[in-house]
């Protein structure tokens, strides 16, 4: 195995005694303190991740845009500069290769954040398809380190911190800012259900940016709170709800792929589920009693064997038992009464609606 | 720095064992145990009554991100378990020592001489 990477805020998370984990080739925070804390912190007030292992990928050239949406299931070519749209990348199968936002920057470059742990495979993918489009693929990951700063304070904290008014950039739109002389993109996005910016920057600029923002009493948060705050979100995480296995459809995100708007790789099979309905589908799952339901536990109606725990815990914010699961369709029905297998038990519980939780975006 | 209690019993699995008269002994999971875990949110423990075997899985404890088995240090029936967990599972991160899960008679207490005492763990933990 290749050494593990570092971010150019690992000494920071040092210093604050985060608990360190090897994630997508990273040594990277869980927790800095402990979960439900640094939850709480962004529902209620702000908090801040390092997520500089995320991926970059830089698409250029003439048909850069006409690539990116031969690509890529979401609509982008009605869109403006500045936007930012959020989809996946499809094998011929229709089952996703990755989940990313695609910032279109302008006429010759679209901008393309992907998952840390897909980034090889995705830029090996990408670069796959470009033949007779002209572009250009550069995988700028290396360059790039990212804060996710996430919270109903967000907007409030910027304009303390960095003097910085933001209350007029929409949601899932983006900007070139300075902070403190630093320059970096600023997008209003997220992965928590909160409003908040991600803030892209080079690793020597991250330093600094992050230092402002801890001086000013934001809540660093690991990796182990953003799961807990994306999952109450019905947010989908790769590998979990969506992955190799299956479609956008199946997993329940038909709104980010948009069939209509002409060809692109996989919509013949999507368009396929969509009329004759999906064998599986991703289903949010509740809990009669306390337990915890945890990806790779089975599911069960009656005797059968009907699915698996994508995802699931103990809310923190609703202290109720929830979980994302992929389950045979015929079971999939709000109200059908299932059972979760956790160690030697079957506990009780039903299917439900994924809305978990009240996502607080700014409105645009 | 997690601590061990003198006087204490203590398995490879970062169970404890005290014990209080004779045959009665408590269990619970060290300070070690609580602190790789993190956030304690949920305790699963079986009934009074229930038989346990040396070394056989009789529960589990759950923090935020992951459920750890709970092993068995002893051999012998739970007399009793500890409902202050089942309702704030937060005490065994709090004071791990004190919140102990299950009151057990042992069978046979030269069981326990196969146990660690606290400089032993101390030394397993390093």
């Amino acid at each position: 195995m290749s050494q593990v990477l570092l971010t150019p805020l690992h000494d920071r998370h040092l210093a604050l005694h985060a608990k360190m984990e090897e994630f997508a080739g990273f040594d990277m925070p869980i927790v800095y303190t402990n979960i439900p804390d640094e939850h709480v912190a962004v529902r209620e007030r702000v908090g801040m991740f390092d997520v500089s292992h995320m991926g970059e990928i830089l698409i250029k050239g003439n048909d850069a845009r006409a690539f990116a949406d031969a690509i890529f299931t979401n609509e982008i070519l009605d869109k403006p500069f500045g936007k930012v749209v959020y989809g996946y990348l499809l094998y011929e199968n229709g089952t996703i290769v990755d989940d990313l936002l695609v910032y279109l920057v302008n006429e010759t470059e679209v901008f393309l954040v992907v998952n840390a742990s897909n980034v090889a495979k995705d830029y090996e993918w990408i670069v796959n398809q470009t033949e007779g489009f002209d572009v250009t693929v550069q995988n700028l990951s290396s360059e790039y380190a990212e804060i996710a700063l996430q919270g109903p304070l967000a907007e409030k904290t910027m304009l303390e911190v960095f003097n910085l008014d933001l209350s007029n950039l929409e949601f899932f739109t983006f900007r070139n800012v300075e902070l403190h002389g630093h320059p970096a993109l600023l997008s209003r996005t997220g992965y928590t259900g909160e409003d908040g910016f991600e803030i892209y920057t080079s690793n020597e600029d991250i330093v600094a940016i992050w230092d402002a923002l801890a001086a000013a009493g934001v809540v660093p948060c690991g990796l182990g709170a953003r799961d807990t705050l994306r999952f109450e979100a019905a947010l989908p995480l790769y590998g979990h709800e969506i992955s190799d296995q299956v479609t956008p459809i199946t997993a329940g995100f038909k709104m980010f792929t948009k069939v209509d708007k002409g060809p692109f790789i996989g919509r013949e099979v999507l368009l396929k589920e969509i009329e004759e309905g999906s064998a599986k589908k991703v289903v949010g799952i509740e809990l009669k009693e306390k337990a915890i339901p945890r990806a790779g536990y089975p599911v069960y109606a009656g005797n059968q064997e009907i699915g698996v725990v994508t995802t699931g815990y103990l809310s923190i914010t609703l202290g109720v038992p929830i979980a994302m699961a992929l389950v045979d369709q015929a079971y999939s029905k709000k109200g059908t009464e299932i059972t979760v297998g956790i160690r030697k038990k079957l506990i009780p519980g039903f299917v439900r609606d994924r809305k978990f939780l009240k996502k607080n975006y700014k409105s645009n | 720095m997690s601590k061990a209690v003198e006087g204490l019993f203590y398995s490879e699995s970062h169970e404890w064992v005290k014990v209080v008269d004779g045959n009665i002994v408590l269990v619970g999971i060290t300070d070690f145990a609580q602190s790789q875990l993190g956030s304690v949110v949920f305790v699963d423990l079986p009934e009074a009554g229930t038989r346990l075997e040396k070394d056989a899985e009789f529960g589990a404890v759950e923090s935020v991100k992951a459920a750890s088995d709970l092993i068995s240090p002893v051999t012998g029936e739970i007399l009793e378990v500890n409902e202050d967990l089942i309702g704030e599972p937060e005490l065994v991160n709090q004071d791990d020592y004190a919140s102990w899960m299950l009151k057990v008679e042992i069978d046979d207490p030269t069981e326990l001489e196969s146990l660690m005492d606290a400089a032993a763990y101390g030394n397993f933990t390093e």
